[in-house]
């Protein structure tokens, strides 16, 4: 028995940042934090005395922690959170900052996102990113996350009928839309003879269905719509959030994630259907995860998702907008920064500012979070719906 | 009288020059103490003589770098060694029966060699008789009192498993029967008897009564005993002197030692009377 | 079908030996119950005390009912392969090494899904069998097998990588004299060994098997005396670059309490034989055996010591005999932590009152030198860590676990009663 959520009202998202990606760094990811920290706040036309509260989501900030950040930074907050949740971060951390800013707790939250990339991080994070991972599914051939999607994906074609040109479909398109975001790092057309000719990772996964660990930031803050009106910013209404972590834990392996649990709340909640968004940001740590979301989050059937694929057209143009910015496959994988990377870019389509990834017309975006494969399955699940004008 | 009379360093130096010049020669009739070398085996639930065995303790290196030496362990009856009189029950009571107690002197002392090696080489069991100590004594001049009758086998010269010979029912090799032991020590009044076998016994020696009577006589009436010699073929049956003092242990029951033998290869002078 | 493995050939002499790597070895504390259970060749899940849900991966508290009260149990090892990946590139250096190596999602029969190492003989769909297997970092994984005997199973590439399997290995046994190296001997033919070498003490004294062991075939008799700091020098200068299984059968026993004997010079032998010949056999081959931990077909794989049981409570009519095992014991964990980066693993096979001399007035049941051996070699097959063997050895390991104060009051009551 859920109690009916209150909405969002009065509380509002702006000043989207990316700090462009590098393929690896000998950058800290305190660094990057500072570095998108600082754009963030200066396209708000403000400083660091005037945030009151931060959040921070970042896999290699040890032995630090977002208070770590604050003396690091110079910040001094009255409220402060930490977001380890991987993909699922950036919409939790919205949510948060979002209720704290409503309720008065903080008036304005800076939320950051990212990580930097040395030559041997990816490797280590692996062998130690979690009790189960390293007990249970870093021995079996050491794959990471490669395998344990390489599962996941193995089960899906086999139980749904995905092709390996489904899964090309998207990753291609997500290329296409790339091309058109100069804070890519893939710079290059890919098709599908690419894709499908692409280097055996964990088969089924080849080289293109694997997103390209970068160094990198994303940030934007969440304030009083007023206040956001006084400084003139772009700003994004949030209409609808939901979040929910270890859901269907009986399934014998994942076909599905939180997002089927919730997904009737999200829409009755944002008060609109699925036919009424225009960007879709779904995460795409691989092309499977953002079938099982298609389905999920009401765009198709449980299982129809391959043939939706076949049917759409995801490029920034198309009828289904979808990971305009290129998604973490073509604009690359900054740690936690991946779970921003949707919101940011969903901020930009509403408020209009996406500039030359911009959809026609963009209003209602939905942006949708995954994260943490803990053992054999990501355990973390968020999206939320936000609106550009004067909802 | 000759002049030494007058000069004691006289003797002593006659002698160094003698070992100078290879007028006496010295022969080593010690085995090298070595790992793998047989000790005496007695029934498993028996203690047994340990091994020679070496352990180091440092070589040149991080455990002593401009030194090396080792540790050895080894039993009192390991390798060419030396039996007191404690070594046997006959002797248990006698004064002076353990290795430190012997009066130095009676570490040396002229050398007679029965060659048994033709019958040895026929009989592993052979034995060595008061008819056969005759028999040399006929050819070679009674045995002196007080000296070192070494029987010489040539069973030094087996290797492995032919040394101790141990069959089905235990070790076959040559050895004295009592009554020849007997006769050595009443009649002949020796000072110690050796062999080139891992005992004074003879590899069957168990059987004879009393058991083991080499060690059961010769310590009985507090002689001495030496095992495991070598090279006793490079002797003469007599005009040889022994030298075999044993390490200072103790209480010991005997020890492994250095045995020497000194052979003069020119006629000495005539120095008494 | 399993390729049949072929024999290795000839080692090129101008290739550098590769160094050995390993898979991660790093687990939680109650993960370590499954290398526990694998070390012994058993399937173990966690269960739920209180609502007996099982648990999978190991963890603190129950899943089902948040109880902290979870019991290892052995467990029905069946399930159904769903799904399967063949990981073509690692981030760890040993899976580059073998790549491409298959793993699988197997539902198990009993509920949990676990990602598992899969013979090459299973497809997805069917039903497996998981054995629970150290791998070459000495930690527990599952491997699903086929439910179904196939040709050479043991053949399988990553199946090998989680065995001591002596095909096509080089043994050697250090003590022939031992009344059971004879069996060994004869069990490592039977099981593929190429070449086993026998360690001989003091070839000039007889001993029983002497010519039985001449008469084994691939026996090379070699001198060997783990007394002899130097005789294992020597030898291990000679053959540790071709030795893969080394199995230390060495044992020096005499029976009597501490007051039946009024001397250390049998307890002395015991140390020596027992200990000292371990650490001296563990110092000279141990290094060597260790860098080729990776060298292909026949690489050195694993080193096997035959204790007494009573290594671990003393069994007082044993008494310095036992404690000599105990320091084995305790000197056999060293060497397999010295020996853990490599892979070798230390395998140690317990025994209680074996058919000898020294134990001939004491009644049945007693270990022959035939059942001995052929724990060795299925210990190796399997990969074990610690093997028990016969009824005594057995029941005394099950009651030093259930309390082994208690087991040692046993041992004082129960003295003399044989």
């Amino acid at each position: 028995m859920t109690a009916r959520r209150k909405g969002y009202e009065g509380v509002v998202v702006v000043a989207p940042t990316t700090a462009p990606y590098q393929r690896f760094s000998i950058k800290t990811a305190h660094w990057w934090i500072a570095r998108a920290l600082g754009d963030c706040l200066a396209s708000a036309r403000i400083g660091p005395r005037d945030i009151d509260g931060f959040s921070v989501a970042s896999f290699t900030l040890f032995p630090d922690t977002a208070v770590g950040l604050t003396q690091h930074l110079g910040l001094s907050v009255r409220w402060l959170d930490h977001v380890p949740l991987g993909g699922a971060c950036g919409v939790v951390a919205l949510r948060r900052a979002a209720r704290a800013v409503q309720c008065g707790d903080s008036t304005i939250v800076a939320c950051v996102a990212g990580d930097t990339n040395h030559v041997d991080s990816f490797r280590r994070m692996l062998s130690s990113f979690s009790r189960f991972a390293q007990d249970a599914s870093y021995p079996y051939g050491a794959g990471g996350p490669n395998a344990c999607f390489a599962l996941l994906t193995d089960y899906y074609m086999r139980t749904y009928g995905a092709r390996r040109e489904d899964f090309g479909k998207i990753c291609v398109t997500q290329r296409d839309n790339a091309l058109k975001n100069p804070n890519a790092v893939m710079k290059h057309p890919l098709t599908m003879d690419d894709y499908l000719a692409g280097r055996p990772i964990s088969d089924p996964i080849t080289l293109f269905d694997c997103v390209m660990p970068v160094a990198g930031a994303e940030a934007f803050l969440v304030m009083r719509e007023e206040d956001a009106i006084a400084q003139n910013l772009p700003h994004a209404h949030i209409l609808g959030t939901i979040e929910r972590h270890n859901a269907f834990s009986e399934d014998v392996i994942q076909t599905r994630g939180g997002w089927a649990m919730e997904i009737d709340e999200l829409y009755a909640m944002a008060a609109c259907t699925s036919q009424d968004i225009d960007v879709v940001n779904t995460y795409d740590d691989y092309p499977v995860i953002v079938m099982m979301q298609m389905e999920d989050l009401g765009f198709c059937a449980k299982g129809e998702a391959p043939s939706f694929v076949r049917d759409s057209d995801f490029t920034i143009c198309g009828d289904f907008p979808h990971n305009t910015s290129g998604g973490q496959l073509s604009a690359g994988q900054a740690g936690a920064g991946g779970g921003f990377l949707g919101l940011t870019e969903a901020i930009r389509q509403v408020t209009g500012t996406a500039g030359p990834t911009q959809v026609d017309g963009a209003k209602m975006a939905l942006v949708s979070g995954f994260g943490m494969i803990n053992y054999d399955r990501g355990l973390c699940s968020g999206a939320a719906i936000l609106s550009g004008g004067d909802t | 009288m000759s002049k030494i009379d007058n000069d004691p360093g006289a003797v002593l130096g006659a002698f160094a020059a003698a070992i100078g010049s290879g007028d006496v020669k010295v022969v080593d009739l010690t085995h090298t103490l070595d790992p793998d070398f047989p000790v005496i085996v007695l029934p498993p639930e028996f203690g047994q003589c340990a091994r020679f065995r070496m352990e180091e303790i440092s070589a040149y290196d991080h455990r002593g770098p401009a030194w090396k030496w080792r540790n050895f362990t080894c039993g009192e009856h390991t390798g060419t060694h030396f039996d007191a009189p404690a070594h046997w029950i006959s002797g248990r009571d006698l004064p002076n029966n353990s290795v430190d107690e012997i009066s130095p002197s009676r570490f040396f002392g002229p050398i007679q060699v029965i060659d048994c090696s033709e019958g040895a080489a026929e009989d592993e069991d052979f034995e060595l008789t008061p008819a056969l100590i005759e028999a040399w004594e006929d050819e070679h001049g009674e045995i002196l009192p007080s000296s070192w009758v070494l029987m010489r086998t040539d069973w030094s010269k087996r290797n492995g498993a032919a040394y101790l010979n141990m069959l089905e029912d235990g070790p076959h090799s040559p050895g004295p029967t009592p009554e020849a032991v007997q006769f050595l020590v009443d009649k002949r009044n020796i000072r110690g008897f050796g062999t080139e076998t891992v005992g004074p016994d003879a590899g069957q020696g168990a059987h004879y009564s009393p058991p083991y009577p080499a060690h059961y006589y010769l310590h009985g009436a507090g002689r001495l005993g030496l095992q495991c010699l070598t090279n006793l073929d490079r002797l003469p049956p007599r005009g040889a002197f022994l030298i075999a003092p044993p390490l200072k242990i103790k209480n010991g029951t005997g020890s492994p030692l250095r045995v020497l033998a000194l052979v003069a290869q020119v006629a000495a002078p005539h120095y008494a009377e | 079908m399993t390729e049949p493995l072929k024999p290795p050939p000839k080692k090129n002499p101008q290739r550098r030996t590769r160094a050995p790597t390993r898979p991660s070895h790093f687990r939680s504390r109650a993960a370590l119950g499954l290398a526990a259970a694998a070390g012994e060749g058993r399937f173990m899940l966690q269960v739920c005390d209180r609502c007996t849900a099982i648990q999978y991966p190991p963890r603190d508290a129950c899943s089902a009912c948040l109880s902290i009260d979870l019991s290892w149990k052995d467990a029905k090892p069946t399930g159904t392969l769903i799904a399967e990946t063949t990981v073509q590139t690692s981030t760890n250096t040993y899976f580059r090494e073998r790549s491409p190596w298959r793993v699988g999602t197997v539902v198990m029969d009993i509920g949990p899904s676990v990602i598992a190492h899969i013979h090459g003989d299973i497809t997805v769909g069917e039903h497996v069998r998981l054995v629970n297997r150290l791998d070459r970092s000495g930690q527990a994984v599952f491997f699903a097998m086929p439910v179904h005997g196939t040709d050479n199973p043991e053949d399988d590439l990553q199946m090998r990588e989680m065995t001591c399997d002596p095909k096509f290995r080089r043994v050697l046994i250090t003590d022939g004299r031992n009344p059971n190296s004879v069996a060994i001997a004869e069990a490592f033919v039977k099981a593929g060994a190429s070449i086993i070498f026998v360690g001989e003490s003091e070839a000039w004294r007889p001993y029983p098997n002497q010519s039985a062991l001449r008469g084994v075939d691939n026996v090379e008799i070699l001198p060997l005396d783990v007394t002899d700091t130097n005789s294992v020098q020597v030898l291990s200068g000679e053959i540790s670059g071709k030795t893969d299984i080394l199995v230390n059968n060495a044992r020096f026993i005499r029976p009597g309490g501490l007051f039946d004997r009024r001397d250390v010079v049998f307890a002395q032998q015991e140390i020596e034989v027992n200990y000292l010949g371990l650490m001296r056999l563990a110092q000279s081959f141990g290094p060597v055996m260790r860098e080729r931990a990776a060298d292909g077909t026949n690489s050195a794989v694993s080193w096997v010591n035959i204790l007494s049981a009573y290594a671990w409570t003393n069994e007082p009519d044993f008494g310095p005999f036992s404690a000599s095992n105990a320091a084995a014991l305790s000197i056999s964990q060293a060497l397999r932590a010295d020996l853990a980066d490599s892979g070798i693993r230390v395998m140690n096979v317990y025994v209680g009152p074996t058919e000898d001399e020294w134990h001939q007035p004491l009644p049945p049941p007693k270990v022959t030198p035939g059942s001995l051996a052929r724990a060795v070699v299925t210990g190796l097959r399997d990969g074990l860590e610690e093997q028990f063997v016969g009824d005594i050895a057995e029941d005394l390991i099950k009651r030093w676990r259930d309390n082994p104060k208690v087991l040692e009051r046993e041992m004082i009551a129960n003295r003399g009663r044989a």
